[in-house]
């Protein structure tokens, strides 16, 4: 929606205010934006700007007729007595068309306005969109979504505001400015200082206002932010208010943090509404200290200043102080367009994800003479990593190795040491250990989610950070204890997994996972629409969807991260069968909390606070009797009274 | 207009300063109009006279005038502010207030983010609104009736021309306005559509990732945001034309005044002074005209945050009172007398998208919500005072339910529920919750200090309580080794403790109610098993006069109570101990043998057990802790 008005820009302004001090380049960071649209609207933007003027012009026409009107039009035909509205009439026809051109200049302008505007944005909100997928997962880790939300909402909005309008109606105001001064130049040079000087107080006090104000708006924030989040607490903990009848309790706190924003949002309000009024009557007393100066001027006759021009003077002082407080509050819409530009480039400035990509995963077919691999464009169900510069293909198998593998999320605070693991193919690895213990940071780092800080890995002994990243992923089943549902049908959901698999293939994986009966009773089947994550569905069945997308996409190798409690025995059982099965024949790293899963694994790795402190089959593990035999007898002991 | 007189009532103490503001701004515009007749005082008989008295003296009262306007919209401004943001206030509290009277089945009409954004971002819409109605509207209303006044004053047939153009202008207007607030209308769930894309990728980066899915989900992005581009290129095209029509108006009233105004001034009709303030006129009132369209739209526009914050003020309490309550809670038994229960079939609020997708996606999975079916069916069980009971059963079993009616967190549908020999219907809310303690499955701490969030149990506990409620739900072990204790800071949701430590917590916080009855609901899933016995035997030692109900997936946490239920699908499909169980009830023994055979968890519980230092750290693998939260 076009700006209210004026006044209720004050608080935007305020708002800008403060947005300015925390810019650290805001001249850099607007030819950056004006570059970022000229380079896609180029001559649209010109065109429009152009357009303005062509509309200014008009109006400064007809303002300059108005004043000839009289003098020139209606006091010839008074003293003469004669009626001959010709002349008046050919001038009025004239400028008629001039206002016509004006008109349709405008029109024009605007209309190309929306296209650039609306254009600009979509393109700059799909850029941010593409680059987001790009960014490595720390991205995601340490920004809110609130915060990422925020991009797409308020900061394109306040630059739609800006692009669209503040920027135009700025030169517009300029342009204005440039051509008043000019003119009141032209009249008489004292009294332009006298009506610069009032001009000046108006930036002044505009200027100190907004400052006054913009204490108040950032506190108004604060307490915004203060009372949101005590809101969102409390309602999430609702039900725990009622069930401990704290309701009293909590009003309490609300009408506290409630009567501090009350404070600091009527004291904002209240100084950024003193601006209107004060820009307004300073303009009057532009007026009248330019009449005084003026007519004593006039009257002395001592720097050649007319009455006429006198007359002519005052009229454009009322056109030169209305823009300048336009400007100054215009400003401030920018200073805050700024803040936002500042924070989408941020985005688009951060590094995205390292993907060398110098190996490829292909689908390759074994020449039945000489039993070489080549590549092939059909699915064979057979894989090999393509090394692009030399055209080696090595058959994939799934081998998977650790050396020396030291990492942490945050610069000085490891989380793993010196890990050393290998899976050979087909081989299940089963990972164990405490909350926090690291398991998790493990099968980051091989998924390459995350980068190492050194050691290496090696898949079928290439580095894996010489693979193409999506190949990586793509030959990496991952099944992760957060399942994530998208918002389609189920059977949309598991075909995530592999986007050209047939509903046949669907439903096999389904199966495979153990998903298909639940699914079967669903009264849409697989046509059964997800919402808001799957929010519907059980914890179980969530998990049993996650396990069949792995299982459609069909890798030679699987991570997974096991469900623990929260899932009702019965369920577990189901899922654990689920998995067993998407696990027959494929290298595997799993989180194991299910004792039968980690009883068969090929080597179990006791994980302690970011180091392998045991590792071996079951029996091996038993027979050192270490933390795993401890846990692995407590377990028994404590499980159940019949032993 | 329902809505409208709704929330006036909500203005309080703010009334005078509402009704004061548009006068201040009347004056203030006044004030505005009298400056120009002084301008052409002082140029008429002043400037071009060459007569100073004249000038002096047009001045001096030009600055007092203006002195009076700047002293009324000061006024405004602060009359104004106080009154808007005084009335945003007022409508968070109340509506705040309200809620808190919600019952359960209230609270499951609405969404936790719909009643946040309807306490913050909906006032605030209102508090912009009701800004503009008291200091737009008056202004830009005063001084196009003012300006239309004095045009007529000074030329009846001129006026008619102004008249002319305000009506046209105005319907013009009115009709560019509608449509485009119809395209921003329909924007908004466009945009509900983007941010939904956004979040949902944002929070499931991971699994974006995994399949390698990022240019899939890119694509799918690109078609909302084009959706948006399209039905905002529109709105803005609407809009595009009112700049140039309001400006062809103002123009063409211009040339007809000239040319009507020089007819006129020659047949002496009208002076060439009037002409002047004519034309100062016309750009007085239609100025004015589009100010009002404008604001007109922009309010009309905040009327859904009205309904919406409406809504909240309306909705009342829907579990009765009774008439002469009882506010003493005998002793701890449990009386479930032919008990039957459904859950109210939730209507979800009319402006919750989110309340009304959930609400739909449940009927579209099961319709458990359907009034049809009962989540219990001729539920009969008593328990004696002090009695220690298991609750065990598949999820949708209702055990949850089962313990939520006892209470009264919903109202029995059928038959009744006795606590200590008294309807449950019949007591003060509030004393029963106190006498019964409920640990809900999803543990909610509070941002504050342990002992804040311990004390939600009782207000007046000592610290000492605080200790020995702790000491029974095994929570002291990790709260003493903390560097501050009991003065241990919490995040928001108990962030920094892990689940096993927060489900103790929560257990402790209830203890100290001193309650007659201790319902945990699944409490000490993130327990191990070792703890969990020593919770359980400190529940028999400390507090034997209690009745402990408690609901657990495993066997181990229920088998030595005094009577085990177990739950098929809202029936009671079999009571008794644990032996009675095994040898008479085919659920029970099934459960028990997948969970002894089967091989059962690896009880990482009990490895953070010995690895916890304290407070969990933070870390990355926290997401470990499954705070699995059941829809009921």
């Amino acid at each position: 929606m076009p700006a209210p008005g004026s006044r209720n820009n004050a608080g935007r302004a305020a708002a800008g205010a403060k947005a300015a001090r925390e810019l650290d380049h805001p001249f850099r960071t607007f030819m950056r934006l004006i570059g970022f649209v000229l380079r896609l609207y180029g001559w649209q933007y010109c065109a429009v700007i152009a357009l303005i003027v062509v509309t200014i012009v008009a109006q400064v026409r007809g303002n300059l007729f108005f004043q000839t009107l009289i003098d020139d039009y209606i006091t010839p035909m008074l003293a003469s007595g004669g009626r001959d509205f010709g002349p008046l009439l050919a001038a009025i026809g004239s400028l008629a068309a001039i206002y016509a051109l004006g008109v349709a200049a405008n029109a024009a302008s605007a209309v190309l306005k929306a296209f650039v505007t609306q254009g600009f944005l979509m393109k700059l909100r799909n850029r941010m969109f593409s680059h987001m997928q790009k960014l490595p997962l720390g991205y995601f880790d340490t920004n809110t979504r609130g915060d990422v939300m925020s991009l797409y909402t308020n900061d394109i909005d306040t630059l739609r505001q800006m692009v669209s309008q503040s920027v135009p109606q700025i030169f517009n105001s300029l342009l204005t400015i440039v051509m008043v001064l000019a003119s009141m130049v032209y009249l008489s040079v004292p009294l332009t200082l006298v009506v610069l000087v009032v001009s000046g107080v108006m930036v002044w006090t505009t200027k100190v206002l907004t400052g006054k104000s913009g204490t108040y708006f950032s506190r108004q924030q604060k307490s915004v932010g203060a009372l949101n989040g005590y809101v969102e607490e409390m309602m999430t903990g609702q039900r725990v208010v009622k069930a401990f009848t704290h309701e009293e309790a909590a009003k309490a706190r609300f009408r506290e943090l409630n009567g501090k924003l009350y404070e600091a949002s009527n004291n904002a309000n209240k100084f950024s509404g003193f601006l209107g009024p004060i820009n307004n009557q300073l303009g009057y007393v532009a007026y009248v200290l330019s009449a005084l100066v003026g007519g004593a001027l006039a009257v002395t006759g001592t720097t050649g200043l007319t009455l006429g021009a006198l007359v002519s003077f005052l009229t454009f002082v009322k056109s030169f102080t209305m823009p300048i407080s336009q400007v100054s509050q215009q400003l401030n819409s920018i200073v805050m367009g700024l803040a936002g530009a500042d924070r989408i480039f941020k985005l688009l400035d951060l590094p995205e994800e390292t993907d060398a990509g110098e190996v490829t995963l292909v689908s390759v077919r074994e020449d039945p003479s000489t039993g070489a691999l080549r590549e092939t464009d059909e699915r064979t169900d057979r894989w090999g990593w393509k090394d692009l510069a030399s055209g080696r293909i090595t058959p994939m198998r799934g081998d998977i190795r650790l050396n020396d593998v030291t990492f942490g999320y945050v610069k000085g605070k490891t989380v793993l040491h010196d890990m050393t693991m290998f899976a050979k193919p087909g081989q299940k690895i089963a990972l164990v250990g405490s909350t926090g213990a690291g398991k998790t940071t493990i099968t980051n780092l091989i998924t390459r989610f995350y980068d190492i800080d050194s050691g290496s890995i090696a898949y079928d002994g290439i580095d894996v950070t010489r693979i193409r990243k999506a190949d990586l992923r793509r030959s990496l089943g991952m099944v992760l204890q957060d399942t994530h549902l998208f918002s389609g049908s189920i059977m949309e959901n598991i075909r995530f997994g592999r986007l050209d698999a047939t509903d046949d293939e669907v439903i096999a994986a389904a199966k495979l996972a153990n998903a298909h009966t639940f699914i079967e009773k669903l009264p849409a089947g697989y046509d059964t629409q997800l919402t808001g994550d799957g929010a519907s569905l059980s914890q179980g069945q969530r998990q049993m969807l996650a396990i069949a997308r792995a299982a459609v996409a069909d890798p030679p190798a699987l991570i997974l991260d096991e469900a623990t409690s929260s899932i009702d025995t019965r369920t577990e059982a189901l899922v654990q069968a689920g998995m067993d099965g998407l696990m027959k024949g494929r290298t595997t790293f799993v989180i194991a909390h299910r004792l039968s899963t980690i009883r068969n694994a090929d080597c179990i790795m006791v994980i302690e606070a970011g180091r392998i402190i045991e590792r071996g089959t079951h029996e091996e593990l038993i027979a050192q009797r270490g933390r795993y035999y401890t846990l692995y007898t407590g377990l028994k002991g404590g499980g159940s009274s019949e032993e | 207009m329902n809505t409208v007189r709704e929330l006036l009532r909500h203005l309080g103490e703010f009334r005078r300063d509402t009704a004061l503001t548009p006068v201040w701004m009347v004056g203030e515009v006044v004030c505005e109009m009298i400056i120009p007749l002084l301008m052409a005082t002082l140029i008429d008989q002043g400037v071009e006279r060459g007569d100073m008295g004249v000038i002096g003296r047009t001045a001096a009262i030009m600055v007092a005038v203006a002195l009076c306007g700047l002293t009324f919209g000061c006024l405004g401004s602060v009359f104004g502010s106080r009154a808007c943001t005084g009335f945003a206030r007022n409508l968070r509290q109340d509506q705040y207030d309200n809620i808190q009277t919600f019952s359960f089945s209230n609270i499951d009409r609405f969404s936790t983010p719909s009643l946040v954004t309807r306490l913050t971002t909906d006032v605030m819409n209102i508090q912009n609104a009701t800004m503009m109605i008291l200091r737009m509207v008056p202004r830009a209303f005063s001084s196009l009736i003012i300006a239309m006044c004095m045009a007529f004053v000074v030329s009846g047939t001129m006026a008619l021309i102004y008249l002319g153009a305000v009506v046209v202008l105005g319907v013009v207007l009115g009709i560019l306005m509608s449509i485009a607030a119809k395209y921003f209308r329909r924007a908004f769930p466009e945009y509900d559509a983007m941010n939904e894309s956004v979040e949902e990728n944002v929070t499931a980066m991971r699994a974006v990732k995994a399949f390698a899915r990022e240019g899939m989900q890119t694509r799918v992005f690109k078609a909302t945001s084009k959706r948006i581009y399209d039905i905002f290129l529109k709105a803005e095209l609407v809009l595009a034309a009112v700049d140039p029509i309001i400006q062809a108006t103002i123009w063409g009233c211009l040339l007809l005044i000239s040319w009507v105004g020089s007819h006129l001034i020659v047949q002496d009709q009208l002076t060439t002074g009037d002409l002047t303030s004519l034309l100062m006129y016309c750009m007085n009132i239609l100025m004015s005209l589009v100010m009002l369209s404008m604001t007109i739209v922009m309010i009309t526009m905040s009327s859904a945050s009205a309904r919406r914050i409406v809504e909240v003020l309306r909705e009342r309490d829907d579990m009765p009172s009774a008439a002469h309550p009882v506010t003493e809670v005998r002793d701890g038994s449990v009386v479930f007398d032919h008990v039957d229960f459904a859950y109210p079939a939730v209507k979800p609020s009319e402006h919750d998208p989110a309340a009304r997708r959930r609400a739909e996606a449940a009927a579209r999975f099961d319709g458990r919500r359907d009034k049809a079916r009962n989540a219990l069916t001729d539920v009969n069980l008593s328990i004696p005072s002090g009695a220690v009971v298991g609750v065990i059963g598949g999820t949708g079993s209702s055990k949850t339910t089962l313990v939520n009616l006892i209470p009264r967190l919903y109202d029995v549908t059928g038959g009744s529920l006795k606590v200590g020999g008294v309807d449950v219907r019949d007591y003060d809310r509030n004393a029963l919750r106190d006498k019964v303690a409920v640990v809900l499955q999803n543990n909610v701490l509070f941002s504050g200090t342990i002992a804040a969030n311990l004390r939600w149990g009782n207000p007046d506990a000592t610290i000492d309580d605080c200790r020995r409620a702790c000491r029974i739900a095994c929570a002291d072990e990790f709260v003493d080794r903390l560097p501050d204790g009991y003065e241990a800071r919490v995040e928001q949701g108990g962030q920094n403790f892990s689940g096993g430590q927060k489900q103790r917590l929560c257990i402790a916080r209830a203890l100290l109610k001193d309650p007659k009855v201790l319902i945990l609901d699944d409490s000490t899933s993130a327990v191990d098993t070792g703890t969990d016995a020593r919770i359980r035997r400190a529940f028999a030692n400390d507090m034997p006069g209690v009745t402990k109900i408690i609901i657990a997936q495993r066997i181990s946490s229920v088998e030595d109570a005094d009577m085990i239920v177990v739950l098929d699908d809202g029936r009671i499909d079999g009571v008794g101990t644990h032996a009675e169980l095994m040898a008479s009830n085919e659920i029970y023994r099934s459960i028990h043998d997948l969970q002894t055979q089967g091989g059962g968890d690896f009880d990482e519980a009990a490895f953070d057990g010995v690895a916890e230092a304290g407070v969990a750290e933070d870390n990355q693998d926290g997401k470990d802790d499954s705070d699995e939260e059941e829809v009921r």
